[in-house]
This record gives structure tokens, sequence and C-alpha cells, in this order.
């Protein structure tokens, strides 16, 4: 222990690598970025999630200069980058394609950045080995693009964007043509580069996994705003809106309103005639105030009779079993037809698994199992 | 190997022997030993050495190649510059018109441009010689090039410029060390589009050839109102030769590098 923790957005007085200061994009009638400010951190590994058409792309190629901002400043180390063009920016990209070039060798794919500079012979050479050694492509250095496979072209498009050592690395989508395996794989190797190089990465994505595995913090996007930049686990843990809680990971929503009955502990009536839930709270509710209650389905437990010492308990009947190997998902129908998921780890052999179809089952879970939010 | 049914040998015997019957009288009587195109008197190749020593149709020769070369190069530059200009720029003001105007020669009776380049000829008075029909011959090619550069541009990637720009290119060595290299193939065919246009025009080029310079289609035109002659022939079997020998060694190229590629690829999934 003892090490310090990464953590420069807690710190008042770090400087950040990039700001966005109410920048606004439009494009005609249509506004991608809305008024949206940011301050992203050297060495960061930075996701802009969202789904398609929220305005993460935009973000990232305005930074690469090939959008500017309509209105608002971009800064890359204190210096509004506006004026510069995207050939002249200390900023590279990995495109969702790649486009690799596809008549140029995998060595001169990787050289081609390096060539534009007046690098000496000797070190450019030197530099494309290390880029080759780094992302493992030492044997295909003298193959085309159209010699080599899905994975090794990834790693192509990230050597010749790591080439000309970048203040800043952009990458967009860059796994998604890769299958599942070889991404989760990619994925680690993204994160061990971006230790080794210590270069600011700022990754585009519409996969929350993705973001939650490779982030240093996330900014979840919906319609050209930010609605809330935090880092994963605090995402999962304490989202801000029932959209950020719904966009990542499974959740049950419950809609009632809120009455305090204690110190950050309030009552959720939930409709006529059943038992009011509790949950803590560190925001403020006004009485009567309409309320979401969202519950990660593994803070719910699940069993045949009702525990004693449960703040919240529901009964209900087993209505569907989604069977996932390692964990099982519950989805138990209330009396009035609610659902609500509960997941458990699949400890022992599925033929002596405790609950089956019909079951008539008990769900639990703390006061502090769930986050209270207000929309 | 299937064997071909009665009908299809039929079909096939019959469409191929409507299509070359008269290349093959034209190449057979080259041959001919008689100055009589119609009467056969033996094997001879003397027409050939005739051609050789006929300064006329070598000098017309020549300016053709001449003529075709220019025209065809200077059609190519101006014609992907316009098929860059109408696939890029997006949606300008008269983009529509630009584009109508582009291929609009293409489907123009030759006479009509002939006859309006003549005019125009005359009227900025300048001599109808090899330059007129240079220009003559850029003028109605150019819109072939612009057409086939065009499909190509429009299936390419441009996040490959981009990545260029991104990694230090200026716009201009984006377009010569990343654009052109990737469409050369479709410049390449256009030029040779426009290569062959140019060598076999005759409507155009008699509207545009003055007395200084007379194109090969122009005179063995002429030559025919006088009497098919065996040089004729020669000359035209000479000309088919090329043609073949092009075509074939065009196809083999081609179909060598596909074949390369297709191999490179299994090759690569099969290495994962």
């Amino acid at each position: 222990m003892g090490t310090k923790v990464f953590a420069p957005w807690d710190d008042p007085n770090a400087k950040p690598l990039i700001q966005f200061r109410n920048v606004t994009k439009r494009f005609g009638e249509f506004t991608a970025i809305d008024d949206l400010t940011l301050d992203i951190f050297e060495r960061e590994f930075f996701a802009l999630l969202g789904p398609s058409g929220c305005g993460k792309t935009t973000m990232m190629r305005m930074l690469a200069g090939f959008e500017k901002p309509t209105e608002g400043q971009i800064l890359l180390a204190g210096q509004d980058i506006d004026p510069i063009p995207p050939n002249k920016r200390a900023v590279n990209m990995m495109f969702q394609s790649y486009a690799l070039f596809p008549h140029l060798t995998v060595y001169e794919n990787i050289a081609f950045g390096l060539r534009r500079g007046n690098m000496p012979k000797h070190d450019l050479h030197d530099r494309v080995q290390e880029m080759l050694r780094l992302t493992r492509l030492e044997k295909f250095a003298g193959r085309k693009p159209h010699q080599i496979s899905g994975g090794q072209r990834q790693r192509v498009a990230l050597a010749r964007s790591l080439a000309k050592a970048p203040k800043l690395l952009l990458l967009d989508e860059p796994l998604g043509a890769l299958d599942k395996k070889l991404r989760q794989d990619t994925q680690f190797e993204l994160m061990d580069i971006q230790e080794k190089t210590g270069t600011t990465f700022v990754i585009v994505t519409h996969d929350q996994e993705e973001a939650m595995t490779v982030a240093s913090r996330v900014a979840v996007m919906n319609d050209g705003k930010l609605v809330q930049v935090a880092t994963p686990d605090r995402l999962y843990e304490t989202p801000n809106s029932v959209y950020v809680a719904d966009f990542i990971g499974d959740v049950n929503i419950i809609e009632g309103h809120a009455t305090a009955t204690g110190e950050e502990t309030y009552r959720i009536d939930w409709g006529e005639g059943r038992e009011p839930l509790t949950a803590k709270s560190a925001q403020p509710f006004s009485a009567g105030q309409a309320c979401h209650l969202a519950i990660r389905p593994e803070k719910v437990t699940i069993t045949a009779e009702r525990p004693t010492d449960a703040d919240n308990a529901v009964q209900g009947r087993v209505h569907d079993i989604a069977y996932l190997g390692n964990l099982s998902t519950y989805h138990v129908e209330l009396p009035d037809g609610t659902i609500i998921k509960a997941q458990s780890a699949n400890t022992r052999r599925i033929a002596r698994r405790s609950f089956t179809w019909e079951d008539t089952v008990w769900l639990s879970w703390t006061a502090t199992a769930g986050v209270l939010l207000a929309e | 190997m299937t064997r071909l049914s009665w009908f299809n040998t039929v079909s096939l015997t019959l469409g191929f022997a409507f299509l070359y019957i008269p290349m093959i009288i034209l190449v057979v009587y080259s041959f001919n030993e008689s100055k009589l195109v119609t009467v056969w008197a033996g094997f001879s190749t003397k027409w050939y050495g005739e051609l050789v020593r006929n300064e006329a149709f070598l000098d017309a020769a020549w300016v053709t190649v001449k003529v075709a070369v220019f025209s065809s190069t200077i059609a190519t530059i101006l014609g992907t510059m316009a098929a860059l200009v109408l696939v890029r720029a997006g949606r300008f003001l008269g983009r529509t018109l630009f584009s109508g105007m582009i291929y609009a020669p293409l489907v123009m009776p030759e006479v009509i441009t002939g006859l309006s380049l003549l005019l125009l000829f005359i009227g900025i008075g300048l001599d109808r010689g090899i330059l007129t029909i240079v220009l003559a011959h850029t003028t109605f090619s150019m819109c072939y090039v612009s057409v086939v550069v065009s499909s190509r541009l429009v299936s390419f990637d441009r996040s490959l410029e981009e990545a260029a720009l991104d990694l230090g290119a200026s716009q201009a060595e984006a377009f010569r060390l990343v654009t052109l290299p990737i469409i050369a193939p479709a410049v390449i065919s256009g030029w040779l589009l426009a290569f062959t246009l140019s060598l076999d025009d005759l409507v155009i080029a008699s509207f545009t050839a003055g007395p200084s310079a007379t194109t090969l289609p122009i005179k063995i035109f002429s030559a025919v109102r006088l009497g098919v002659s065996p040089e004729i022939n020669a000359l035209s079997t000479i000309m088919i030769a090329i043609v073949t020998v092009g075509v074939i060694t065009a196809s083999l190229v081609t179909k060598r590098a596909m074949v390369r590629q297709q191999q490179d690829e299994q090759a690569a999934i099969r290495a994962g």
C-alpha cells in the first residue's frame, strides 16, 4: 500500500490537459454538442460513452481537428486549439475503420507520421522497431494490411497512432470490429500500453462494459450533453439519474414517493396496499416527492422464507430464469405484475438449484442497497 | 469442363462468326501476294514491307500517337480534378448542373462536338494542326476519365485522408501519398480509355485536323475512298495485333494481382 491513488480530478490544483469550455457544435439545425464543459487530465484513460448519435464522435473529431466548435473553446495544455489544423496538432487518432493505408506495408504505415517530420533516418527506424515490439508485430513488418488478421490490423492502427508520441491519443470505437474474446484481451493490452507510454487516452465507445474495463473515468453522454462524469465504480454504485443507472449495467427501477423518517432515511410508498420500502439517501427529498429507487439485481437476495432482519422484503413468483453459467438472474413477478430481477452466483451445480419456475420466493435488500433518484 | 449442347454450339459459332469473320478476312488478305484485294494469289509479307516505306502512313501514325499521348494525359488530369470536385465538394450551388454538364459530351453526337470545336478554332484564329486535335480529343475524352475516376472515388474511404492529415501530412501530401496511389488503377484505366478513344477517333479529328497534321484514321479513311489496298490491310492487322496484345496483357496483369491478393488474404485468415 502507500501508493498514491491516481485521481487528479479530485485535486483542485491539478491542471487539466484538455478543457472543453461551454462548447456547442451545430450541424445546420441539429445540435450535436450542447454547451458542454469538461476537463480531462494528463495520463487519464477517459471514456466517452453513449448511444449512437449522442455526440461522442463529434467531440473526438473536434479534438482531432476535423470539426470546429460552433461556440466555446477547446484548450489543449492551456492553449486554444481552434486555429491549429489537424496536421499540426499533438493529437493522434485511431480510426474506427483503422484507416490503414492499403498500399503501404505495416512498417511504412507506422513510419508514415514520422516521415512527415524531420526525423533522422536512424531514429526513425528505431522508433518504428520500438512500436512494432510494443504491439508484437515484428514478424509482420513487411506485410500489407490485407495480408494480416483483424486483430493485427487493430494493433497496426494503434502503433501508427502512437508512433509520434502524441500528448493525446483518440480512439474511436477501437475494438468494434473484433470478436468478443479478442476484444477482452485487447482491452487489457490497451490499458497496458497506456500505462507503459503514459499517453492520455480518450476512447469513444457505446459498449458500457468496455468503458468500465479500460477507463479511469467515464463520461456518460446523451443528446449532446454530459449526464454524469465519474469513475466506473461511482458511476455504477451512485448513478446521478435513472438514465445512467439504466445505461450502466442491469437495474431495477421502482417508482414511488419519498417521505423522510429519520436522518437520511426515507420511506417510499410505491402503490396502494404495498408495504412501504426503506432507503437511505444523502440527497434530500421533500415530503411526498416523486422518486425512483434503483437497485442492482446482485444486491437483491432471493430466499424461500421471509428473512427476519431485512429492511425491505417483497414476495413474488419466479417468472423466468436467465442462466449465464456463473450467474443466474431470477425474474420475479410481484402480485401486481411488477418484475424485479435478483441475481445470485451459481455456487452449486445446476441440479441443486434452490428455486425453479413458478416457485414462490421472497426478495430482500438493505436500506443502503439502492440509490434514491429524483429523475 | 462440360460439353456444350448442340444449340449452344451453334449460337456460339454464329455469334463469334458475326464478330470476327470480317477481321479474319482482313488479316488473311493482308498476306495476299496480289495487289487486288479480292483475288488470292499466294502468301506474302511484302505489303508490310511497303508499309514501312510509306512515309505518309508513318507520319500519320506518329501524329496519332503524339495526339493520343498528349490528349489522354491532359484529359486524365482534368478529368480526375473534375471527379474530385464532384464527389468531394459536397452540395454546392449548381452541383447537379455541373455533374450533368460533365457527362453530357458522352451522349453528344460527335459531329456536333467536332463542328462546334471547328467553329471555335476558326473564331479564335487558331491554325488547325496537332494542337487543335489534342484540344478536341482532350475535350471529349475528359468526361470518360471523370466517369471512371468518380466511380472509384465514391467508394473511397475518406478516413484514409483524415488519417494522413492526422499523422501530420499536408493536404497536398495526403493526396499525393495516400489518395492518388489508391485510386491509381482507376486513373490509369481512365488514361487508357482516353488513349484508345483518341487513337481511333475519325469524326472529331476530321473536323479539327489541318493540312499540316493528319491522323491515321483520317489517312486510312481517305486512302480507302480511292480503293482498298493490301497496304491498308497490313496496317489494320498491325493495329489489331497491338490492341489484342494490349488487352491480353492488361487482363493478365489484373487477374494475377487479384489471385495474389486472394492468396494473401487466405494466408492471413489461416495465420489468424
